[in-house]
């Protein structure tokens, strides 16, 4: 399964500022809520979470020791 | 396509403007697109439009000699950009690209005279939208200049690692971390390249492996 940035739903306003900056079409619109389709062309590049005006995307890392 | 009056009333620099006002103002705006990555603005170059995204997002930032960039601003809907120099009639103090494709209404830099002249309330609402400008970037110079964000970074990436294990083990957004150390995400992200330039960590898509303990240990000196 790949990593895929997270959405709260109920943070999510439906402006599609996420789904314009996104360049593998890993989000999609479902009843007014940005939502994640998994691809393995996701980057983590995180623009979606960094233009979300309400924080309802998150894309989180794991720290770890190599 | 024509220009929506309803963007423009919603807009900061058209506020408490009367419909006829509005219609008068709607005659000088043009709509303008850019696909992913296009540059809308030059640094240095002649500023000669204000510009208003409609749809989209817009980064606008600066860069270095040696090539880094620094995101000043990410410009969301009914939010303008370049609106410095255009009241200053000075060059763009900033690039602008777009994040993925966008829709902007823009007004000349000629037409803002004659929109300043005609409607002295935009004048008035154009100094609320410039000082919100400053207290944006005067926060930006804090961050820049009199707080070590890189150290406190590392600093952060040291103790969280350290921190639980498996499923357990803390996950950390850009965001959370500007927020734990209060500082911007920009900022954040900024660290988190010159880390890895510095072999420090190294950006696994969602980890951060913390790949020279040692180097993290020396960035993060002052605070340990």
């Amino acid at each position: 399964m790949t990593q895929m940035p997270e959405i709260i739903r109920e943070l999510c306003n439906g402006c599609g500022l996420c789904i314009t900056v996104c360049s593998c079409k890993g989000l999609v619109l479902i009843d007014n809520v940005a939502t994640i389709m998994e691809t393995v062309e996701c980057d983590y590049c995180t623009q979606c979470e960094a233009v979300c005006p309400t924080g309802a995307i998150r894309c989180p890392y794991e720290i770890v020791v190599e | 396509m024509s220009v929506d009056i309803e963007f423009l009333k919603s807009s900061p620099y058209f506020s408490g403007l009367d419909i006829a006002e509005l219609e008068a103002i709607r005659q000088l705006v043009f709509e303008r697109t850019a696909q992913r990555d296009e540059f809308i603005l030059d640094e240095g170059e002649p500023g000669e439009v204000l510009y208003f995204v409609v749809s989209g997002a817009v980064k606008e930032f600066k860069t270095s000699a040696e090539g880094k960039e620094q995101i000043l601003r990410i410009i969301r809907p009914g939010e303008s950009f370049n609106d410095v120099p255009v009241f200053d009639g000075g060059p763009n103090v900033a690039s602008a690209t777009a994040m993925g494709p966008v829709v902007l209404y823009g007004i000349s830099k000629t037409d803002i005279g004659i929109i300043l002249h005609d409607h002295p309330q935009v004048a008035a609402n154009a100094v609320k939208v410039l000082a919100e400008r400053v207290r944006h970037f005067a926060s930006l110079v804090e961050d820049l200049s009199f707080r070590n964000v890189l150290s406190r970074v590392a600093k952060l990436l040291l103790e969280y690692a350290e921190n639980g294990t498996g499923s357990e083990r803390p996950r950390l957004t850009q965001q959370d971390m500007a927020a734990m150390i209060g500082t911007a995400r920009e900022m954040v992200g900024r660290s988190l390249k010159a880390l890895e330039e510095k072999g420090a960590i190294r950006m696994d898509r969602h980890r951060i492996v913390l790949t020279d303990k040692e180097a993290l240990r020396e960035t993060a000196g002052e605070l340990l």
